[in-house]
């Protein structure tokens, strides 16, 4: 995509194809009329320079008919781009029956969203394709800007106000989201993506977790769903070491030293697992950057920290536990 | 430097040089209508936002005091006009001696300001600094009210909570939502009437060295354009406050 | 170009000429003879001085910026730092440098000659615009100086008012003081223009400069004091803790963006419009005819300094505000773009069957011309409410104000410093270099934004001291860029400051010109006129202006004026 010079966003969304149209329309009829004045500028420039030091131009003062001919064509035209433009806000700015409702909170300097059975994201939006998806958004502090260029759609977030804003992705992937109203230090950081899943997939990925349930049992379903159950198994004989016991113990690393299993030691070692290698075990967990919300990472540390008190393998005790599961 | 009444340089005449002052202060006070103008759609915009609140608000504004200094404005502006005239008519007597008068009216008018402002403060309504609208319906005494004005200050405090009140709000938080308000309204009432206090001090410099001036002669037939203009800039002001008694004082009164 | 055997094109001055013996600047000597003028050439000098300082203030933010933005996750400076640099950016340029440029240097300089008069109808009051200026400044400086700003320079509410930590409260007064810097300017030049015309000068024979300048002063009066009362607002509620804009408090920030732009938009005409008078000064000067269709051009003014007043909320577009209230501001911010395009139109004309020189001030109007309509074009885009959706906040947004801002008016501020340098200082600037200047000027104006337009649509935000690493390509171009535009800034500076002690001496009239100011001596006398001229010529008229030494000219019968006296 780097070798091409890209000139727009990739189009996921209804609006999309329509926006770039009228942009086209735009680009058309303003390049015509630019090209128009530079090339009569560089024409008469040339064509009427000056031949002697003392020479006059022909005076001539105006001429009524190309006034008003040219204020009442592009009078016509401006009306034109005005009603299209019109009508695509008009659209946006009427929000249909049959959506999908995301309530979305913006704060310094992060996005709280939440899904319609009340499942949260942080800096993340699933949403379905193929279906209208509607934004009830809020802030609550100043005023900032959810923005998806791919969508071609943006609202300001305004304290004290509920905006909505409403779009329909046509086509699955990730695209970027922003903030786009400066609200302090960390505005241009504050984004994140939107994850647009095929029907079935957005189903299933509402059904891992729903609601504000707890989080040591919304783990436990990471943990399986996820698949980290098949190294971390809770004997530490898989590829990874067991979480019995683990929480808020010192850990032998591969190179010698000790770290305490702390919330960050947990966290550190989902998002970047070859930071510190166990000591006995070789480097092949696969980061979960990108895949776990701060949500999800926090129900995992929940679900580990539940097993604190439980003996690890090797000392007397230990018992196969039961929970792990393939 | 030029003494008063002379033709100063860059003036081809004296028709032109008044002319132009006359022509500038008229410029001058439109850039006040704007200035003002501000001020007057933010209350606006508010008052329409939160009538019940501003309704509160405004009932504690003492009706008396306002109208009096309306009818000290207005007949300020009655003196300051007749000194104009007598300037134009070559009383040159005269001319300080309506000056005066007019001085002595707007001084009064800011003398009542005064005494107003300083009521707020006791009763709590500046804001910003411990602004609490309910206080005077706790405070009987330190408000120096009587009992059918204690009452009525209660319902009217009452009849603000409820108004404030959304679904699911609690008594605590309709109150903290009506002082929010009710502190919005002295804000504009503070920044409207301050604003307007201020030209009027402005007003003031500029009769005294009108009086000064006056005093020496300097006002005719032949010279007046100093009086005109600063009379045209005193209605201005006057009609500032015509504006604003009716938006403050009048809209919601409660009256006994 | 010209060869040895032909007569040079370009003004050559006569071997003898002397500048003349007493003009404004040696008529009184010492630092209060100029603290003090009430000359408006010197105060004219004054604020050459002090926009120009505030230019470079400006300048430096600037090209901060654009070496932060080489890389995604840029490394000069912090976050914060960063938000402080294009704020600060921001203020000066806009309040210190843009507003005041065109109409406190060249306006207060040739307006009183250009109608006839000795000076403006209020001197002493010009000068007292000239201090205000600069407490203004020196507030909002010590507010850089002491913690910076961090706002944006729109202080949108509650960021400005609540949580920003930056120098907030002595900015807003120094701009609120500045204001009234702008309020008695414009105050000076409608009543300059209504009551201090020599006699002849008629409304419909005013050089289109004057026009241009009467309805920028229309704008000053009406729109300064307006922000004036929206900054104090913002201020008291940042001291005391008050809630206009606050929704904790019942207050709207809303409201304040109604109240902000009310004036803000106004501005950027109060920008452009003294530019399109330079161009309108220019471009029949140097095609030697006079300009196709002046009443639609002076109207035009007119035109858009009232309808300007009426769009405002078009930046407000995705706020949350009423489809109808955009819908009636998208159309009239379409219609405000058809007396621009007049002008355009007129200026194009006049180079029909002209005689045309390549003299570096009509480099800086064809320029002008042409980035002008790119910008003003790139407006219609936002102005279109579908495409605002995606390009509100977008560098897009920022790509179509600096072609209008730097592309038009700083063009037109060159352009009119170049035109009338021999009236100000009675000599000439080195010509070959100019031209280069002028050149490297639009080149690197173009490397720096066009790419920006892209940036926009392909979504970067504006105020983003990071980016994704997709849109790096296009900001290097854009920085590429930057780096040739300040050369081109710079080299005006030194050769500027060089001809005003070696540059060749002008005479009267160089170019030749047909307006009121080159009849006087270059530099003028401080009175301007020995006598009090009459006029008796149509603005523009090279025609029947034979004292002018060019070919065909002839003497006019006296007709009766066209239009108002």
């Amino acid at each position: 995509m780097q070798s091409e010079l890209p000139l727009y966003p990739e189009q996921a969304s209804n609006f999309a194809p329509q926006v770039d149209g009228l942009v086209l329309f735009m680009i058309a009829v303003c390049a015509f009329f630019a090209v128009v004045i530079c090339a009569a500028v560089i024409y008469f420039f040339f064509r009427y320079q000056r031949k002697r030091p003392d020479e006059l131009g022909v005076p001539i003062h105006g001429d009524m008919r190309l006034e008003i001919a040219w204020i009442v064509l592009p009078f016509f035209l401006l009306m034109a781009m005005f009603g299209w433009g019109a009508a695509i806000y008009v659209d946006y700015r009427h929000t249909p029956n049959d959506t999908l409702d995301i309530t979305v909170i913006g704060k310094q300097w992060m996005w709280k969203l939440q899904q319609p059975d009340g499942r949260r994201e942080i800096n993340e939006l699933h949403v379905p394709v193929n279906r209208n998806v509607r934004l009830i958004m809020a802030s609550e502090d100043v005023i900032h800007d959810f923005s998806v260029p791919a969508f071609r759609v943006k609202m300001d977030v305004v304290p004290g106000h509920y905006n909505t804003m409403w779009f329909r992705p046509n086509k699955p992937g990730r695209y970027h989201f922003f903030c786009s109203q400066y609200c302090g230090t960390n505005h241009a950081v504050m984004g994140g993506w939107v994850t647009v899943m095929e029907q079935d997939d957005y189903a299933k990925w509402l059904s891992r977790t729903t609601g504000s349930e707890d989080p040591v049992a919304v783990g436990q379903k990471l943990y399986s769903d996820l698949a980290c159950a098949t190294c971390h198994q809770p004997d530490g004989k898989g590829r990874g070491p067991s979480y019995n016991g683990l929480y808020g113990s010192h850990v032998k690393l591969a190179d010698g030293s000790t770290v305490l299993a702390d919330d960050s030691y947990l966290r550190e070692s989902i998002l970047e697992p070859n930071a510190k290698i166990v000591a006995g075990y070789q480097p092949v967990m696969p980061s979960f950057q990108g895949q776990v919300t701060e949500d999800q990472i926090a129900a995992l540390t929940a679900y580990i920290k539940s097993l604190k008190d439980q003996a690890p393998p090797g000392k007397p005790g230990a018992a196969e536990s039961a929970t792990g599961k393939k | 430097m030029h003494r008063t009444g002379e033709l100063y340089g860059q003036f081809q005449t004296l028709e032109q040089q008044k002319e132009s002052a006359t022509l500038g202060m008229w410029v001058f006070l439109i850039t006040e209508i704007l200035f003002f103008g501000g001020l007057f759609l933010a209350y606006t915009v508010n008052r329409h936002a939160f009538p019940t609140a501003f309704g509160v608000g405004g009932n504690m504004l003492d009706l008396n005091l306002g109208f009096f200094n309306t009818i000290v404005l207005i007949a300020s502006s009655f003196t300051m006009a007749m000194s104009v005239w007598s300037a134009q008519t070559s009383r040159r007597k005269a001319v300080p001696a309506w000056l005066i008068a007019t001085l002595l009216l707007g001084s009064a008018f800011l003398g009542i300001k005064v005494v107003e402002y300083k009521q707020k403060f006791d009763h709590h309504l500046i804001p910003g600094h411990n602004f609490d609208v309910t206080y005077c319906s706790r405070n009987q005494v330190a408000c120096g009210l009587g009992d059918k004005e204690f009452a009525d200050e209660q319902k009217e405090i009452r009849e603000g909570i409820e108004a404030e009140k959304a679904p699911r709000m609690s008594e605590e938080e309709a109150t903290v939502a009506l002082n929010a308000h009710a502190q919005l309204y002295f804000s504009l009432y503070f920044g409207m009437t301050g604003l307007h206090a201020l030209h009027m001090v402005i007003g003031a410099g500029l009769l005294l060295w009108l009086i000064f001036e006056g005093f020496k002669g300097r006002f005719d037939a032949n010279y007046n354009t100093p009086v005109e203009n600063i009379g045209l800039y005193w209605h201005f002001v006057d009609i500032v406050w015509i504006f604003l008694f009716p938006l403050l004082y009048l809209i919601n009164r409660h009256l006994a | 170009m010209s060869s040895s055997q032909q007569p040079p094109l370009s003004p050559q001055p006569a071997a003898e000429q002397q500048l003349p013996k007493e003009h404004y600047l040696n008529a009184t000597y010492g630092i209060r003879s100029w603290l003090l003028t009430t000359d408006h050439k010197r105060i004219a000098i004054l604020y050459l001085i002090s926009v120009t300082f505030f230019f470079f203030v400006g300048g430096i933010f600037a090209s901060l910026i654009r070496i932060h933005l080489l890389t995604p996750s840029g490394y000069l400076v912090t976050p914060e730092t960063y938000n402080k640099l294009f704020t600060m950016h921001g203020v000066a340029m806009i309040f210190f440098f843009l507003i005041p440029s065109i109409p406190a240097v060249l306006g207060n300089f040739l307006i009183p000659i250009m109608i006839g008069a000795k000076d403006l109808a209020f001197p002493k009051i010009n000068l007292l615009s000239w201090y205000i200026y600069l407490v203004g400044g020196a507030l909002v400086l010590y507010s850089f100086a002491t913690g910076g700003l961090d706002t944006g320079w729109t202080f949108y509410t509650p960021l400005s008012s609540i949580y920003s930590n930056s120098a907030v409260t002595p900015a807003v007064i120094g701009i609120f003081i500045n204001g009234f810097s702008s309020i008695l300017t414009g105050l000076n030049f409608i009543i300059t223009v209504h009551t201090m015309r020599a006699p002849g000068m008629t409304w419909f024979r005013l050089p289109l400069f004057v026009w241009a300048h009467y309805a920028t002063s229309l704008i000053f009066i009406l729109g300064t004091p307006v922000i004036a009362i929206t900054l104090l607002l913002a201020g008291l509620e940042r001291m005391f803790h008050l809630g206009f804009f606050n929704p904790a408090y019942g207050g709207d920030p809303i409201l304040f963006q109604h109240l902000f732009w009310f004036y803000s938009h106004p501005a950027v005409y109060i920008m452009i419009l003294p530019a399109m008078g330079v161009i309108s000064e220019i471009i029949p000067t140097f095609a030697r005819k006079p300009i196709f269709g002046y009443d639609f051009i002076a109207a035009s003014s007119i035109g858009i300094a009232v309808i300007g007043f009426i769009v405002w909320a078009h930046h407000m577009f995705l706020t949350g505000q009423s489809t109808y209230s955009a819908l009636a501001f998208s159309f009239l911010t379409f219609l405000v773009a058809v007396p621009s395009a007049v002008k355009v139109f007129n200026w194009t004309s006049t180079l029909y069957k002209g005689s045309i020189s390549f003299d570096t001030p009509m480099l800086y109007g064809l320029g002008f011309i042409g980035l002008f309509t790119i910008g003003g074009l790139t407006g219609l885009f936002l102005a279109c409410l579908g495409l605002d959706i995606h390009l509100h906040d977008t560098y897009f947004v920022i790509a179509h104000f600096h072609y209008i801002m730097v592309g038009g008016a700083i063009m037109g501020y060159l352009g009119g410093i170049h035109f009338w340098w021999p009236k100000i200082t009675g000599r000439l600037y080195p010509e070959y270099l100019a031209r280069i200047a002028a050149i490297t000027l639009f080149v690197g104006f173009n490397l720096t934004f066009f790419p920006q337009f892209i940036l926009g649509y392909l979504g970067m935000p504006r105020r983003y001291h990071n980016y994704p690493p997709e849109y790096q390509v296009l900001n290097v171009m854009s920085t590429a860029g930057a780096s040739i535009l300040a050369l081109g800034y710079l080299l005006p500076m030194i050769y500027l400051a060089w001809s005003m002690r070696y540059g060749k001496v002008a005479g009267k009239n160089p170019w030749p010109s047909t307006g009121l100011e080159w009849t006087t001596d270059s530099p003028p006398l401080t009175e301007n006129f020995r006598e009090t001229p009459v006029v008796g010529w149509e603005p523009y008229d090279f025609l029947h202006r034979p004292e002018l030494g060019l070919l065909g000219a002839v003497s006019k019968k006296p007709v009766p004026a066209h239009g108002d006296d």
